[in-house]
């Protein structure tokens, strides 16, 4: 499943700079692997040490805050929007 | 970690640092906030000759640290004729700067517009529409530079509408700390503090109380605190090597710059609530972790550290997601320590 995965200013180190990159898989964990491979290091930054979502880090599918679907496992369809979304602004 | 119960009370609190307040205005209650010294939780980790004292900012009216600088930079536009009647009070803020320019133009009758990322907390939007302030939403994909950018275009647009405090560039900023702040810690600690650690978010607590700690006695050590990756969840902390670094920053003033990570700061915060008694913020927690690092390397000191705010406006926040799955492993280290010292004595 091709998708397109919205990224944070914060992770766009990773990316080249993009905001938004392409990314394969039928479901989020996948998706996550897939931008590792294009993208190293980002996955560290999204999964803790026991490969869950790190407590800071917001995953929406098609705007759903995937820990209320299925976590990591929710499934991903073809065209998906995916946005990685910093738990806090970081302002004062 | 064991605790004592309370005998009567009748020693339980220091009259001393308790002031009868008496105010016609909550400008007048700003300041002169407690030192708590924190005591259950660094049982057995410190040496004798170390203390660790947080400065309760919690405390203030506006509920934060932040209400010091947004009463001084009104008071310093207020004497230059910028803010004058007719004007607006703007800021990009995503938290308590906000709510203490809001709570400050409720008193004073200016009104007020923040410009602050989406994703902020709902109490804090909440908090700052029940002082009647305008709130304006930036892209939060753009975290708290998209803020800063959005402000400068709506000011561009209508120039003479505004008056902006601009905590990352006033002076004014670090000013209220060096007035109050440091002052204050220094009586609290009768001149004994060797330490100031603080955050850095808009760097403004750290510069201007540690400016003044400096003055009276140059060999006390200012540190500061900052979040170890530009992709963090310490609310209020600002990681200054990838954001837009504040006006009023001058690194060449710190001894140090600790960076510290999100989860050991989170597990702070429980940690603070269950043996101090004290629920705070995240960057509390993150000033308590830097603090502790520092304390255990030391045969002697007086650290102080600052607690920006206290917890309630987080708890509907991403800090509290896996909490209860920490208490759970937390009590069962516990009752695992608990089990193997039964076996040895039976």
């Amino acid at each position: 499943m091709a998708v397109r995965v919205r990224v944070p200013t914060p992770l766009r180190r990773f990316t080249g700079g993009e905001g938004e990159v392409p990314a394969e898989g039928s479901s989020i964990r996948q998706v996550i692997e897939d931008l590792e491979k294009r993208h190293a290091g980002i996955r560290e930054r999204l999964l803790d040490d026991k490969g869950e979502i790190r407590r800071f880090v917001n995953i929406y599918l098609n705007g759903d805050d995937v820990r209320f679907l299925d976590s990591l496992n929710s499934k991903v369809k073809d065209g998906d929007d995916i946005s990685i979304v910093p738990a806090i602004a970081g302002g004062v | 970690m064991s605790r004592k119960s309370a005998k009567n009370g009748a020693d339980l609190v220091n009259r001393e640092v308790v002031p009868t307040t008496r105010a016609s205005s909550v400008l007048e209650l700003i300041g002169n906030t407690p030192l708590l010294e924190i005591t259950r939780l660094t049982r057995g980790l410190l040496r004798p000759g170390v203390r660790i004292f947080a400065k309760l900012e919690g405390f203030n009216p506006g509920g934060s640290v932040k209400d010091r600088p947004a009463r001084k930079m009104l008071e310093v536009g207020l004497k230059s004729g910028d803010l004058r009647p007719g004007k607006t009070i703007i800021d990009s803020t995503s938290g308590n700067t906000g709510i203490a320019l809001a709570m400050l133009g409720a008193v004073l009758g200016y009104p007020v517009e923040l410009v602050m990322a989406a994703n902020v907390s709902r109490e804090r939007k909440k908090i700052i529409e029940a002082y009647g302030a305008k709130p304006i939403y930036s892209d939060p994909m753009k975290s708290s530079d998209g803020a800063i950018e959005k402000c400068r275009e709506i000011i561009r647009d209508n120039p003479g509408k505004y008056f902006k405090p601009d905590q990352y560039n006033n002076e004014a900023n670090s000013l209220a700390h060096f007035e109050t702040t440091g002052p204050e810690i220094w009586q609290q600690t009768r001149g004994q503090v060797t330490h100031f650690i603080a955050g850095i978010g808009t760097s403004g607590t750290v510069m201007g109380t540690g400016r003044y700690l400096k003055s009276r006695n140059p060999e006390i050590r200012i540190i500061a605190v900052e979040p170890d990756d530009e992709l963090h969840g310490l609310e209020g902390l600002k990681h200054m090597a990838t954001a837009i670094v504040p006006g009023i920053y001058h690194e060449n003033e710190l001894d140090l710059k600790i960076p510290i990570g999100t989860e050991e700061a989170y597990e702070m915060v429980y940690a603070l609530g269950q043996s101090e008694g004290v629920l705070v913020g995240q960057s509390s927690g993150a000033a308590m972790v830097a603090a502790l690092k520092i304390a255990r390397d030391l045969r002697e000191g007086c650290i102080v550290t600052v607690f920006p705010d206290f917890g309630d406006k987080y708890l509907s926040t991403n800090l509290w997601i896996g909490w209860q799955e920490w208490r759970r492993e937390r009590l069962a280290q516990v009752l695992s320590k608990w089990n193997a010292s039964t076996n040895v004595t039976t």
